[in-house]
């Protein structure tokens, strides 16, 4: 359980932005790892009333803020429709519904984390963020970057024309993943998203041009080998790294058959 | 810190410390269904309405409740007893700890799902654990209940 | 089979707090309890073997609300068990309430007691210690004979002859054979020498361990805990607190679930400690990673079979040897292990010449183990159910067909379970009913689904126990009330399984009125009849019985207070449904006219009280099928049916032995698909939360289906067996098969994980 003395509800960005420059303050997204560890704060710094709660849509893109819950993008039917229910398949065993109604897109993406089934399908995706001081940046960038002390504002989709397809492998139905796999095609460019490795998501393209001309089974097979290969994998409590390795083999020979029509 | 909220119907105000969490804030106001069952978010024991929504309230501070609308299982009594006599009837209350929070996310699941399937049953209410029933009475009581409601 | 039309046995009544537990009411420990007690929290040791060198808590003590510290220098220096069990426990006295040799991670090194719960957390991390290091003992096939010894301490003592020592790090060991086994081995056509390795599964009970203390009216320790065992847990602190039983109660309230968790007195000493020596009330309620990291789960254990049969698929001969990990602490130790072979050779009694079963129970210095639902039986079962799949997968034959050929069946003598004579057993009918349940035949074979899916079934029988035989103790008080009502007080504990209202729908039955006419009271020392506690599948069969005797009783005095009514002779008075009548004539007193009579002017007590304890303990019966379809790439298992049948005798309620049989099977799949307890390199337990250590969700267990052949116990209450423990025993066989059958390796370590099965190893 965390524990600090003060609790500020920012009631402008730049309150927010410059309380969280002092060391020991914290902003919080959906809490859900309230109680994990026993932190100390001095100030918490709460950004739910900055209006960062809505998914906003034109012909362009999506605008995702950062306070959008996971289950409100799980069951947006549009961005769903969008990407083929991706993103309801990457979210829909995360916990479960409670916990996907306070956990925040902000906090995940913000977060990075290594097990990140939200990080994985966003990175097929056309993606950016928008920071605060650090204006919009592609995902694939801000997925390197170093945790700083900036504001994730929103998240960026562009609309361009897309098929999109997740899959993931899990011990148990509702627990982090042992391996996550995202695979699009966005304006004929092959997007491979591997997380869980037990990394942070790595986005792959198809440089040397294996799949182009079209997905076929013999190619499908070709690049997932190829992939495996160059995918760097790392063992944890979940699983080891040549059982990773064999996973992305697997799960992006069959995400690329299914982005093809063929399975 | 001053919060004012609506607890089950009723305005209530009080001082809390900012890092009290809505859990403990809960039981603090005599709503003792709402239980602990892991700390990290996982089981479900400690489902609430936030506003109409289901959440965990172990994760959310209390001071988050500050002007908005807390349900809990003591706030619900009439509508849920329109239906836990049908899981009472499979026996699947079993140690019944877990009871409330299946309870209150079953209830959020029917106001948006009046007719769920069994897998979406199962889909919406996989973050409720229960180490005693086994689940299976669990959705044979929702099953007989939804069954009851479109005989009547 | 006797077949009788009841009234209220053998029919599915709601649990008589089921409505009370499904509308949120307060009714648990923490609920119950006034919020002026004391917070106890404790520190624990990050080291695996170490020795307290020094402790420092002034600066802690000084933290605002913190009222007093405890250390290994407080406490009292004679050894206990938390064990609950029959005294003289079977389980060594090798517990100090804060030992300065620290055993395990876990061990608590301190007592903090604050105000509040802050207090008590920043006094926690303020108290200062130094240790000596030792060197652990982690893995459990070293222990035995390791110079590096788990408790070397002079005052350990085992107060029974278990075959234990510590210094050897032995806790129990035994041998026993019957028949020829080398002679009977060497002369089969086939002998299958396999090792199986199960773990220490976590319980997991939504509410964990928790107590609260106070000292009463009287001055007598008040101790109010989530319970499975009042009594036992009485007589433990009175030893380890030095006070006489008689100066404390023990009572529970609503349980937040057992499954023999809290058949050890994990949290009960703490805050009992703090209120010895503050006066004050004082709670503990741990943490999910306290209960996680210091409760009290399955002990870990590796069973070699020997099995030799011969070529027709006769098994002869089974040689079994189970080596079993206790941890850091004996509790439960030596009786666990025995059911590893006594509750699974005697399957095979029906072709059985020789069985040998031997065993060794060790310390070492990970966390002590305790009873879990299956209790030893569990890990046997896994073992030899796996190896009898293998040897007919070995010889080609249907595995059903193989056990036709060799089950035990009703009647037989079991020489392998205290030559007790199967009295009551439909195991051969609980596997034909399950195989046409299932459709075994269409399901057996594999199915190629495409994309290295695959879909095949695996099977699994099961046995337990009633009870302990010629030890358990189950009591039962029956009183007439003056509105023609009954109360029922019991020492046995609900802790969810129902077993208030089964012994209620007993009262019903023999008292021929409704259920709802009887309360339920229990479980409290001060009040309760002695019950040795609701573990050992023993409720239904023996306080069951118990309540049966007591009701004979009750009506032969409301018979004679009806005499009086009637002023006729005591023998010329009949009950009979639900009135009592004078023979030969058309007087009739009611219920409640004896109810009012036994208040006024009267001195026969309209109550009665029986005690019970059986010398034989039947076991019931059970087959399971799984269906699965797994992916031979990743390694995923998705079950798609999991069906069983049971025979618990008659089912006292059916309802609820359908639910115990649910949630036994889903726990059992969670341990053979994903549960698991692994430590790292220091011996710290890594699944300590439930984020890591990952309880079956209901997408992870399929479609269930539960239904029941019936046998009558002749010793059982209404011919009951018992239910609670052998529902768990199924899942781990049957799943190990069918991955069998889909993969062509047998996974003989638990869990069986996707990663194990994609590797093939």
């Amino acid at each position: 359980m965390i524990t600090f003395q003060k609790y500020v509800k920012a009631e402008t960005l730049e309150e927010a932005y410059t309380l969280n420059q002092v060391k020991n303050n914290k902003i919080v997204g959906g809490m859900l790892w309230l109680r994990l560890g026993t932190p100390t704060y001095n100030t918490v710094i709460d950004i739910s009333g900055l209006g960062l709660n809505l998914i906003e849509e034109d012909d362009e893109q999506y605008k995702i803020g950062a306070m959008v819950s996971l289950r409100e993008l799980e069951t947006n039917k549009s961005l769903n429709d969008y990407t083929d229910n991706a993103i309801q398949n990457a979210l829909k065993d995360v916990i479960g519904v409670q916990f996907r109604n306070l956990a925040t897109i902000g906090g995940s993406i913000w977060g990075r984390f290594g097990f990140s089934d939200v990080l994985t399908v966003f990175l097929a995706l056309d993606t950016y963020v928008e920071l605060y001081k650090g204006g919009i940046v592609s995902l694939a960038e801000f997925s390197k970057m170093k945790y700083d002390r900036d504001i994730l504002l929103h998240i960026i989709v562009k609309k361009k024309p897309c098929k999109c397809v997740y899959d993931s492998v899990r011990i148990q139905r509702t627990d982090f993943p042992v391996l996550t796999c995202a695979a699009s095609i966005i304006d004929d460019e092959y997007k491979i998203v591997i997380g869980a490795r037990s990394g942070k998501a790595l986005l792959y393209g198809d440089e040397k041009g294996m799949l182009s001309g079209g997905i076929t089974t013999e190619n499908a097979a070709a690049f997932a080998g190829e992939l495996s290969k160059c995918v760097p994998t790392s063992t944890n409590n979940r699983g080891s790294a040549a059982y990773r390795s064999r996973l992305v083999n697997v799960l992006t020979e069959r995400n690329l058959l299914k982005l093809g029509g063929l399975m | 810190m001053d919060i004012t909220l609506t607890l089950n119907g009723k305005k209530i105000s009080d001082q809390i410390d900012p890092d009290l969490t809505l859990f403990d804030f809960l039981r603090n106001h005599n709503c003792y269904s709402v239980k602990c069952g892991c700390e990290t978010s996982n089981c479900g024991l400690c489902t609430v309405f936030f506003d109409d929504t289901p959440v965990l309230s172990c994760s959310v501070l209390a001071i988050r409740a500050n002007g908005h609308s807390i349900t809990t299982l003591e706030g619900l009594q009439d509508e849920a007893g329109e239906f836990v006599g049908f899981i009472a009837d499979q026996g699947a209350d079993q140690c019944g700890f877990c009871n409330p929070g299946f309870v209150m996310n079953t209830i959020a699941l029917l106001r948006e799902n009046p007719d769920p399937t069994d897998d979406e049953i199962r889909q919406f209410l996989s973050g409720n654990l229960c180490r005693c029933s086994g689940y299976e009475g669990q959705l044979r009581g929702i099953r007989a209940f939804l069954n009851s409601r479109k005989n009547k | 089979m006797e077949h009788k039309d009841y009234k209220a046995i053998n029919k599915s009544v709601r649990k008589k707090d089921a409505m009370q537990l499904l509308l949120g009411k307060p009714v648990y420990t923490k609920d119950v309890v006034p919020d002026n007690a004391l917070v106890v929290k404790l520190l624990r040791s990050p080291h695996a073997n170490a020795i307290v060198n020094t402790i420092d808590t002034k600066v802690a003590k000084l933290v605002p609300g913190v009222v007093d510290i405890f250390t290994w220098e407080d406490v009292p220096n004679n050894r206990f068990t938390n064990a609950g069990q029959t005294y003289p426990e079977a389980s060594p006295y090798d517990r100090l309430i804060i030992d300065r040799h620290v055993h395990c991670v876990g061990d608590v090194v301190a007592i903090v007691a604050a105000e509040n719960e802050k207090a008590a957390n920043k006094a926690l991390k303020l108290i200062k210690v130094t240790y000596d290091v030792l060197e652990a003992v982690l893995d459990f096939r070293t222990a035995k004979d390791n110079e590096i010894l788990v408790h070397p301490e002079d005052n350990w003592v085992a107060p029974c002859e278990v075959g234990g020592t510590n210094k050897r790090n032995l806790v129990a060991s035994e041998q026993s054979e019957y028949g020829d086994v080398d002679g009977v081995l060497a002369d089969c056509d086939i002998v299958i020498d396999r090792t199986y390795h199960t773990k220490a599964f976590n319980q997991a009970m939504m509410e964990t361990f928790r107590t609260y203390t106070s000292y009463d009216r009287y001055g007598r320790l008040h101790v109010i805990s989530s319970t499975q065992i009042v009594f036992h847990v009485r007589r433990i602190l009175s030893h380890a607190l030095g006070i006489p039983k008689n100066m404390i109660r023990v009572e529970k309230p609503r349980i937040g679930g057992g499954f023999g968790a809290k058949q050890t007195a994990v949290s009960e000493v703490y805050p009992a400690f703090v209120t010895m020596k503050t006066g004050r009330p004082a709670m503990i309620v741990f943490t999910r990673e306290e209960s996680q990291i210091a409760g009290s789960p399955r002990h870990e254990m590796e069973v070699r079979v020997k099995l030799g049969a011969n070529k027709d698929g006769k098994i002869r001969v089974l040689d079994l040897y189970t080596l079993s990990n206790s941890g850091a602490y004996g509790e439960h130790g030596p009786t666990t292990v025995g059911l590893s072979g006594h509750k699974s050779i005697p399957m095979y009694t029906g072709s059985l010449e020789a069985h040998r079963f031997n065993y060794d129970v060790v310390y070492t210095n990970t966390m002590a183990a305790g009873a879990y639902r299956g209790y030893g039986a569990t890990q046997g079962i896994f073992a030899l159910e796996t190896t009898v799949n293998e040897l007919a997968e070995t010889l080609g034959m249907d595995p059903t067909v193989i056990r036709e050929k060799n089950m035990l069946k009703e009647g037989m003598l079991m020489p392998a379970y205290y030559n007790e004579i199967a009295s009551a057993c439909a195991l051969d009918k609980c596997l034909a009913h399950c195989k046409e349940m299932f459709d075994w035949d269409s399901k057996y074979p594999v199915r190629d689904m495409g994309n290295g899916k695959v879909r095949c079934a695996g099977i699994g029988m099961a046995m337990q126990g009633s009870c302990i035989s010629n030890l358990d103790v189950g009591s039962a008080t029956v009183k007439l009330n003056d509105d023609g009502t009954y109360t029922l007080m019991i020492g046995a504990a609900d802790m969810g399984t129902g077993c208030d209202t089964i012994l209620a729908q007993m009262v019903a039955e023999c008292m021929d009125c409704s259920v709802d006419d009887v309360t339920v009271f229990g479980a409290d020392t001060d009040a309760s009849p002695y019950d040795s506690g609701s573990y050992a599948s023993s409720t239904t069969y023996i306080t069951g019985k118990a309540v049966e005797k007591a009701c004979i009783d009750l009506k032969k005095r409301m018979c004679s207070i009806a005499a009086g009514l009637m002023e006729c002779n005591e023998d010329e008075v009949i009950f009979e449904d639900g009135i009592l009548r004078r023979i030969n004539t058309d007087q009739s007193v009611t219920i409640s006219e004896v109810g009012v009579k036994s208040q006024l002017n009267n001195d026969i007590v309209p109550q009665a009280s029986a005690s019970h304890c059986s010398p034989v303990s039947p076991p019931p019966y059970m087959v399971g099928m799984v269906e699965i379809e797994l992916d031979k790439l990743t390694g995923e298992v998705t079950i798609l049916d999991f069906m069983s049948v049971v025979d618990c005798g008659i089912p006292i309620n059916p309802a609820l032995a359908r639910i115990q049989a649910e949630g036994g099977i889903v726990q059992g799949i969670g341990h053979t698909l994903f549960e698991n307890i692994t430590y790292d390199s220091k011996g710290r337990p890594i699944e300590s939360s439930l984020m890591q250590y990952r309880l079956p969700t209901r997408l992870d267990m399929g479609n269930l289906k539960v239904e029941f052949e019936h046998s009558f116990e002749p010793t059982g209450p209404f011919g009951a067996k018992s239910i609670g423990e052998i529902v768990i025993n199924t899942p781990a066989p049957a799943l190990a098969h069918a991955i069998y059958r889909a993969t062509g390796v047998w996974h003989r370590e638990l869990p069986i994980t996707p990663e194990k099965i994609a590797l093939g190893k």
